[in-house]
């Protein structure tokens, strides 16, 4: 090898010809660098401006106006090079990467718009800064989507020349063989007996079995393998738009929403009937809801109840009776992980907890109030609070006037200096009611919608009692109590559990899965695979031998490539059998 | 089962961790006794190929590694028989740098603690995969439901993984100082910090994608994680190869270290396809999660804090396999963004899972 480098007079027509070899090899897009500088020299003796795309600018406006159009269509052209650079496609995976943690950080309005109002109550410049900057939406705001869809624009920009490089390469034939075999990364040679043309027979015979591409050329034979990688690396990025554009579809279309039903309710599937509900843009309410409904037979939940796993859910199961319009009514189970599927609607389960069922008389001794009262949870051991709020009652004079009641409902009832009254297990082994009472105006009047499970005593008077303390109770089941000054009262018959359900539909997840799979199978294809193309060269030396040349190239400097090398010299053996050699014959190869 | 035998396991589990990690300690000290010894042998190898010829240096290895594995392939007979495969490389001068001679550095002494931590590090292996295997018998479910059981799983795996690369004759024995070390230090901080008595699966959990979903996280992350021990070598070997290559002379404790070491070259490409074949796994990981979710929560992405660091793990991999294939950005700017992988890989852990609101908080603490 040594010796190879003496004539530098060739180097330049040898490089030239190498680079053809490699055409088209890599996977990486060419890297053009074209700055903006006056290329053509001045013509006519307009004026040059340096660092533009302009040129020459000649006097006159017809000069001004074709400088003009020179300028615009070099500074487009070099930010879609710039744009589809493998450079900015860095920076712009980068900034993606970037951009997505604040959302993991911050709490997202989409995930829990609670936690949000929250956050901007507890800071109030913080949170105006974070409204500003859209990092409550982080995942929909102006900055996070640019950044992808510069993304996807540049990885549009690549693939679409590539796809027809490719297409182009399919159709082509690999690239004859260089000049100098022994320049390229893997070089093996012999001499043989045989006829040229018998050996490049065998070797296209050879490199043909081992599913090569191969084309003939003048006293070599030129090969190729490995078209799946870029195949693959194609489908790959392609699938990937097809993810983004399944996304986008299911953002469109879908629709969810919370249902909270108590045991013996029903729920049926339109608008007014949810809790809470959200659609995208194009999902119409009135036709696109399914048209279903369900009954909540029974909710079944079990924790363990030894060992170090105490208080650990074991069963969560919601038992169904639901009706579609054809008058057909099935029972069906929904757990954590297994949604029910009616239509094209899917029924999840995902809270449970208990409602006290209330009883209130008023001051005439009507039943003013009378039903379960679902308690939201606040702990694992179902420590539970919530409100009562009765409104068609009179007090004792027969004034009409408002009631309401806020506490605690605990499964198993213990009470302590630190935590007052509290759950200890989620099961109802001592279900206490502990509950204050008021009366006056619950403000359901003033137009402003109210949390069902909050009450605003700004118009409200507390109950007190004899010692002028807050009037408060603990009741069992079955156990009433008498509200002060005649004014009615209240028992707790019992209880039910309800359960927290979301209905949803979505369009587009069999076209994201399939985009997913498929990202899969391209990347392993591209990233396992090995592209490389083969050359074999016989001719005939001064002394009448044939001399064999094979060499290989490949993207990767991966040590496979010389053994396949390797294993098709030895595969050609049998046709062009080694003719041993003196040792000083031997050192040049 | 019954509770009070399903409980007797969990302990014998847990003995068995405190055990493996026991002798763990001690392929540590023999490791460690390994290097001190190997320090004792001098060799500049490194300097001599990026100094000496370069023109004379590629053929000859060429001719060396090339030329071996075919006559292997033969038999003795053949050999004489068969042409020789020269091979050329694009950076002769880096190609030509020779992969150090490992830890013990030809130290007799060096190679007996050598072998001795090795022997000990398959013991201790023994030691920890019966515990997963028990631990998995007494909660009759997958063993990584946890963060304690995805810890001792998860380094489980990366000694698996280092064990099998032994026993494919791959050049790995330099990695196991810096892995046996933080094996160490993952279990300690599994035992001591986030060890939980409990062993029910909430029904949250209860599905067969905690077995596929999670191993397969398990498993690319043990990869990734052998990958970025290589990856940070790398970088240290570079600016030693550099310094070399710039005529510089290094300190006496970073050549006494990196010298034995594989060449940067390798180190890097030992990185690269590791991370290449784990990446697509990687990809399925989160697809089998999403599927997970649509199943659970009624959406296959909503952009919960796990979800997004699993994303970021991704996309900050992408950009290294890019930056690995681009001209400019090879090398060591690539070898950063493998890091950064890893990294968010560690926060999604460690961070999401414990100090992060997410629907993901399965930890156990």
């Amino acid at each position: 090898m040594a010796s190879d480098n003496v004539n530098d007079g060739r180097d330049a027509r040898d490089a030239g010809d190498e680079a053809a070899a490699g055409a088209g090899l890599s996977t990486a897009p060419a890297q053009e660098d074209e700055t903006p500088a006056a290329a053509d020299a001045p013509r006519e003796g307009g004026t040059v401006h340096p660092g533009s795309f302009g040129g020459a600018r000649r006097p006159g406006a017809a000069g001004a106006a074709g400088w003009l159009a020179r300028e615009v269509t070099g500074w487009t052209r070099w930010a879609w090079r710039q744009l589809t650079s493998m450079r900015v496609a860095l920076i712009l995976l980068f900034l993606l990467a970037l951009g997505a943690i604040p959302g993991s950080l911050i709490p997202q309005s989409d995930a829990n718009a609670l936690l949000v109002e929250e956050f901007k109550a507890d800071n109030d410049l913080l949170g105006r800064v974070y409204e500003r900057l859209q990092l409550f939406d982080v995942y929909s705001s102006v900055w996070f989507s640019a950044i992808y869809i510069l993304l996807f624009v540049s990885l549009i920009g690549c693939i679409v020349p590539r796809t027809w490089q490719f297409t182009g390469q399919l159709r082509g034939r690999p690239p004859r063989a260089p000049r100098r075999l022994d320049r390229m990364p893997a070089y093996t040679t012999w001499r043989t007996g045989a006829d040229p043309e018998q050996v490049l027979g065998a070797a296209q015979r050879v490199l043909k079995r081992r599913w090569f591409r191969t084309a003939p050329g003048e006293g070599s034979v030129a090969a190729e393998k490995g078209y799946l990688r870029e195949a693959g690396n194609l489908l790959f990025h392609l699938s990937l738009i097809v993810m983004l554009v399944a996304f986008g579809t299911s953002q469109l279309f879908y629709s969810e929403g919370g249902k909270l039903v108590v045991e013996g309710d029903g729920f049926s599937n339109t608008l007014p009937q949810y809790d809470d509900f959200s659609s995208g843009t194009l999902f119409d309410v009135d036709h696109d809801l399914d048209p279903f409904g369900f009954t909540l037979n029974e909710f079944t939940a079990e924790f363990s109840r030894e060992g170090p796993d105490l208080g650990t859910p074991t069963v969560f199961r919601a038992d169904i009776t639901y009706w579609t319009p054809d008058g057909t009514e099935t029972d069906a189970t929904v757990q954590p992980n297994q949604p029910v599927v009616i239509g094209d609607s899917k029924i999840y389960l995902l809270g449970h907890g208990f409602a006290p069922v209330i009883t209130v008389t008023d001051g005439q001794g009507r039943t003013a109030y009378s039903g379960p009262v679902p308690f939201l949870p606040q702990d694992t051991a179902l420590t539970s609070t919530g409100v009562v709020k009765v409104t068609d009652y009179l007090d004792e004079n027969g004034e009409p006037e408002q009631l309401g009641f806020q506490g605690f409902f605990n499964p198993s009832y213990a009470i302590d200096e630190v935590r007052g009254p509290h759950s200890t297990f989620p099961d109802p082994d001592l279900p206490v009611l502990t509950l204050t009472a008021y009366h006056g105006d619950l403000g359901l009047d003033s137009g402003i919608p109210q949390n069902v499970y909050q009450l605003n005593t700004r118009k409200l008077e507390q109950f007190t009692d004899e010692d002028g303390e807050p009037f408060r109770f603990d009741l069992l089941p079955g156990e009433s109590i008498d509200l002060p000054d005649g004014k009615g009262t209240i028992s707790y018959e019992g209880y039910e559990r309800w359960a927290t359900f979301k209905v949803s539909t979505k369009t587009g997840n069999g076209w994201a899965l399939t985009g997913a799979l498929a990202a899969v199978a391209g990347l392993a294809g591209s990233l396992l695979l090995q592209r490389r193309r083969v050359w074999v060269r016989a001719t005939t030396d001064e002394a009448g031998r044939t001399v064999v040349e094979l060499a290989s190239l490949g993207r990767t400097e991966s040590a496979r490539i010389p053994e396949e090398l390797a294993d098709l010299a030895a595969a050609l053996q049998p046709d062009a059998p080694m003719i041993p050699e003196s040792s000083d014959q031997g050192a040049r190869a | 089962m019954n509770l009070a035998m399903s409980e007797e396991l969990a302990d014998l589990s847990n003995y068995l961790i405190y055990s493996a990690m026991a002798v763990y300690t001690l392929a540590f000290l023999a490791h460690i006794a390994e290097w001190l010894f190997g320090s004792r042998s001098k060799v500049a190898r490194t300097a001599a190929a990026l100094t000496a010829d370069a023109e004379a240096v590629p053929a000859q290895r060429g001719a060396d590694t090339i030329g071996v594995t075919v006559r292997g392939k033969g038999g003795s007979t053949d050999v004489l028989e068969r042409p020789a495969v020269v091979t050329r490389s694009a950076s002769p001068r880096r190609d030509a740098v020779p992969d150090g001679p490992g830890a013990a550095a030809g130290d007799e002494k060096g190679d007996l603690y050598g072998r001795i931590a090795l022997s000990l590090t398959v013991l201790a292996f023994l030691m920890h995969l019966a515990a997963v295997v028990v631990r998995t018998v007494a909660v009759e479910r997958a063993p990584w439901a946890n963060m304690y059981e995805f810890s001792t799983s998860f380094s489980m795996t990366v000694v698996g993984a280092y064990l099998l690369f032994l026993l494919a004759k791959k050049n790995v024995a330099w990695l196991g100082l810096p892995l046996v070390a933080t094996v160490l230090l993952d279990l300690g901080l599994a035992v001591a910090v986030l060890y939980t008595d409990s062993t029910q699966l909430v029904p949250a959990l209860d599905s067969v994608w905690l077995i596929i979903h999670v191993a397969l996280a398990i498993g690319c992350g043990a990869l990734m994680y052998v990958a970025v021990v290589s990856t940070v070598l790398f970088l240290f070997r570079d600016s030693y190869e550099n310094k070399l290559a710039s005529g510089g002379t290094p300190g006496k404790l970073a050549t006494s270290v990196l010298e034995r070491l594989p060449s940067s070259l390798s180190l890097d490409k030992f990185s690269y396809r590791i991370t290449a074949a784990v990446f697509p796994v990687w990809t399925f990981t989160i697809i089998a999660g999403a599927i997970w979710a649509e199943n659970a929560w009624g959406r296959y992405w909503g952009w919960d804090p796990k979800e997004v660091w699993a994303f970021i793990t991704w996309v900050a991999y992408a950009a290294y396999l890019h930056a690995r294939a681009t001209a400019g950005w090879k090398g060591r700017r690539a070898a950063y963004l493998g890091i950064a992988g890893f990294v968010c890989y560690l926060i999604n852990y460690y961070g999401v899972n414990m100090f992060v609101n997410s629907l993901h908080s399965y930890s156990g603490l």
